[in-house]
């Protein structure tokens, strides 16, 4: 099976400088799958995502590598075709449902405004789907929910919006940065499930962006592990709970709190594990020889 | 590790050095006047009247940059002219800012009656039009040094007052303060020591613009006679001076002007310079 | 029974709700704590769970007298500190310290991490109680000149824990201190609070919205929802048997590392 995201060898680093953020990042994503990315803060997960949305920070600069989406490279491709591939095809689920609302539109219009302005929709087509995504996601009186500001609705609900926002427009791929961080416990299994179930209804690929495995054991299908930059494991979610394969992952594994389990202790990541691993790190650089 | 935010490192060099260089300059001109001003600024000798600076044909030496159209040597009007421009900008900053920022701290963070008494305050100290406020200011006090700076002071206060209000009370909501509150520091001390090094860099900031907005009022102030009495000279005075006899003696008009703009610029570079340098959340 | 350090008789607190002030008159009144009662044990861990709006971090506030209730009564060591005054309660805020959420707002931007951990004691950087503060949170002395723009989440978080037990507190109130980290420094920052509560005789309350930490932690867990306790009770019988349902729904909403359970 064909992916509809493949990711090949891709690297890069903070410009002018030599030090490489992302460390020939590979992996795939079949149509309608779910790849978790995990890793802790710095690793370099949310970075893979921005690189593919193509909002990378000006700051970091891609050296190497190929960013194929449907087959089509997005770094080969001039800005105008990057930026109408990836506004067609793609979609966001930011992580902050707060800052990523504009406090001073009405949420009707921010759902409908991308349809619009970027897919070249006309109004009464946009303000239908938004009404029926708006109810997709079990929000209760759609028509009134559009017309209110993003400061009458709860953390949770703002959220939902997002996630019927970036729907909407039935992207194949959707980027999701820690959706669910920002949100209370409950919420956020509410909102994992209604992710869940509206990628599996509509058959997107999602690119599930976290530092919480346990998220990734309910959603995802295969995961990736980061550590500064490079992928330590790639591997099906059930393979790497039952045996994960690199020790870094095993600890991250120990170091998460099991509240079934009374006797568990919580063991950071061994000072050994993180040598080991920065080793790895160190020879991969060293032979590392950027191609053209 | 990759932090989200990226710190653009700034050259803080240049601009902190080139700005106090100049004003170092204009600082020792006014300090030093008598020692370097080649000529006495007021001493006029028509048969010297409107000589080109030393670089064009038809002047004089010993007369740099020229003379107007009564003989007095440009180079040292300017010089001298430097002591007004520094004693403004000095006086009427330094006092707008106490006033105006003592008053916005307390405002800010001790909130209830202070601060309503200090917003009603400044809401209507700004109603009144600030030009017309100094104009008025000054016919009634006499032209002088003294009610320029006054006037400035009266008029700018509530710049301050509103801005750093504002930091203020930003900075209040943070969990440090509360941090305070529970290690039991007095409110005052808490807004002594914590919030007012957090709220410097706006501080700091306005206060070097507001140095170089002193400079321009004075200029300004002279340039319709409202300013110093008429013998000492002043920038704005000599530019007044210099516009009326512009196609003739240019000079006369540009090189105070010169002297003016670099004054304010460097006012506002310094201010940016020294945030670079010294604030710790930059480095 | 250890004697109680801190006693809660029907703790009230009504804010008034600005969002619905009429032109004219005052503000109506919105109860944000709806009388709480339970006792903290002398050197025990309490687990304050609760979901955004139920009153978790008010209550927190009000244990430090950061808020004043308006009603019900607050005891600390035998004496009812409910309405004392900033000026009385002064000489008790040595031995009631709090650690804040985010580090990043909790540490004075423009201090050292020393002066910070300093402040509090009237001391200078250089007290040799800064030093050992900084030991005992596993920091080394050199970070005492850092500002805290230069040093990790996980280490800010040490920090806010050394400037809270360099007082030498009896009582710590942790509110949401690992909300933000991830899970090797959440480990950390757990680790180093249960050797603190042994070493140094420590009382602490331990405000989540994560139970998944409170386990390992906390002796006895009180579960909040809208302002009110719907549950006190031993971490154990919480776990294994929750009586109340929005406890059950809390534990159901953890995400276990368990891929046979799908969501």
């Amino acid at each position: 099976m064909s992916a509809f995201l493949e990711i090949r060898d891709l690297s890069a680093r903070l410009r002018g400088t030599r030090e490489r953020v992302l460390r020939s990042v590979s992996l795939q994503v079949p149509p309608g799958t779910v790849r978790g990315l995990v890793g802790e803060s710095g690793a370099g997960k949310s970075m893979i995502g921005k690189a593919v949305l193509g909002v990378l920070p000006r700051a970091v600069e891609i050296v190497e590598g190929e960013i194929l989406l449907e087959g089509d490279d997005l770094l080969k491709a001039s800005p105008a075709t990057r930026r109408r591939l990836i506004g067609a095809k793609t979609a966001l689920v930011p992580q902050d449902p707060l800052t990523a609302l504009n406090p001073s539109r009405r949420i009707g219009r921010q759902v409908t405004d991308r349809l619009v302005d970027i897919l070249g929709w006309d109004k009464a087509r946009a303000t239908t789907r938004a009404l029926e995504m708006l109810a997709e996601v079990r929000i209760q009186e759609p028509e009134r929910v559009m017309r209110l500001y993003p400061h009458e609705l709860s953390g949770g609900m703002r959220q939902r919006v997002l996630i019927a926002a970036a729907f909407a427009a039935e992207p194949k791929l959707i980027v999701a940065d820690e959706p669910t961080t920002a949100l209370d416990v409950t919420v956020q299994k509410q909102t994992l499930r209604l992710i869940s179930e509206l990628q599996a209804r509509h058959g997107t690929a999602l690119l599930f962006v976290t530092h919480d495995l346990g998220v990734v054991a309910k959603i995802c299908d295969r995961l990736s592990v980061l550590y500064a930059g490079k992928v330590v494991e790639d591997t099906s979610v059930e393979k790497f709970f039952a045996t994960p394969a690199h020790p870094y992952s095993a600890a991250l594994l120990a170091a998460t709190p099991r509240h079934t389990d009374p006797t568990s202790s919580l063991r950071p990541v061994p000072a050994a594990v993180l040598d080991a691993v920065g080793d790895e790190i160190a020879a991969a650089d060293a032979a590392w020889r950027p191609h053209g | 590790m990759l932090d989200g935010r990226m710190a653009t490192r700034r050259r803080a060099g240049a601009r902190l050095w080139l700005s106090a260089a100049w004003l170092l300059v204009v600082a020792l001109a006014a300090l030093l006047a008598p020692l370097i001003a080649p000529h006495d600024p007021l001493a006029q000798d028509l048969l010297l009247g409107r000589l080109p600076p030393v670089f064009i044909a038809g002047s004089e030496p010993g007369y740099l940059l020229g003379t107007d159209s009564l003989g007095r040597d440009v180079l040292s009007r300017m010089i001298y002219g430097a002591r007004v421009a520094l004693v403004v900008a000095l006086a009427a900053g330094v006092a707008t800012c106490l006033i105006g920022s003592a008053l916005g701290l307390a405002a800010g963070f001790y909130r209830g009656w202070t601060d309503r008494i200090v917003g009603r305050l400044v809401d209507i100290w700004m109603a009144f039009p600030p030009v017309l406020f100094a104009i008025l200011l000054i016919a009634v006090l006499g032209a002088s040094l003294s009610s320029v700076v006054l006037a400035i002071i009266v008029i700018d206060w509530t710049r301050f007052c509103r801005v750093v209000r504002a930091e203020t009370l930003n900075q209040s909501q943070m969990d440090y303060v509360n941090s305070a509150r529970v290690a039991g520091f007095t409110r005052l001390r808490t807004l002594l020591t914590e919030i007012l090094p957090n709220v410097m860099p706006v501080i700091v900031a306005l206060l070097t613009l507001e140095m170089g907005i002193a400079v321009i009022v004075e200029a300004i102030l002279s340039f319709v006679n409202l300013s110093v009495s008429t013998d000492a000279p002043t920038w704005g005075g000599m530019i007044a001076e210099g516009r009326i006899a512009i196609y003739q003696s240019w000079w006369v008009l540009a090189f105070p002007l010169v002297a003016l703009f670099l004054t304010v610029l460097s006012f506002a570079q310094l201010g940016e310079g020294l945030r670079d340098r010294f604030d710790p959340v930059l480095r | 029974m250890a004697e109680a350090i801190f006693s809660i008789e029907d703790l009230q607190i009504e804010v008034p709700d600005m969002a619905r002030k009429p032109l004219f008159g005052p503000a109506p009144r919105r109860e944000i704590l709806k009388g709480l009662s339970f006792e903290i044990a002398r050197g025990s861990v309490l687990g304050i769970v609760g979901g955004s709006g139920s009153g978790k971090t008010t209550l927190g506030r009000a244990l430090l007298r950061l808020m004043e209730p308006t009603g019900g009564r607050i005891v600390f060591d035998g004496q009812d500190i409910t309405h004392l005054s900033d000026e009385r309660l002064r000489p008790l805020r040595r031995r009631i310290q709090m650690i804040f959420q985010d580090p990043m707002s909790s540490l004075n931007p423009r201090l050292t991490v020393g002066r910070i951990v300093a402040a509090p004691l009237g001391a200078r950087s250089s007290d040799p109680r800064i030093a050992e503060a900084l030991d005992q949170v596993g920091l080394s002395r050199a970070f005492a000149g850092r500002y805290p723009h230069e040093i990790s989440g996980g280490q800010r978080q040490r920090v806010g824990i050394a400037r809270a037990i360099a007082m030498r507190p009896d009582f710590i109130l942790a509110d949401e201190i690992v909300s933000g980290l991830d899970v090797s420094s959440q480990a950390q920052v757990l680790n180093l609070l249960e050797r603190l509560v042994a070493e140094l005789g420590l009382t602490l309350a331990f405000i989540s919205h994560d139970l998944s930490v409170i386990r390992r932690l906390c002796g006895r867990v009180i579960v909040m929802q809208a302002g009110a306790i719907v549950e006190d009770a031993p971490t154990a019988t919480l776990f294994d048997s929750p009586a109340h349902p929005y406890t059950r729904e809390l534990l159901d909403a953890i995400p276990t590392p368990d891929p046979s359970v799908r969501w």
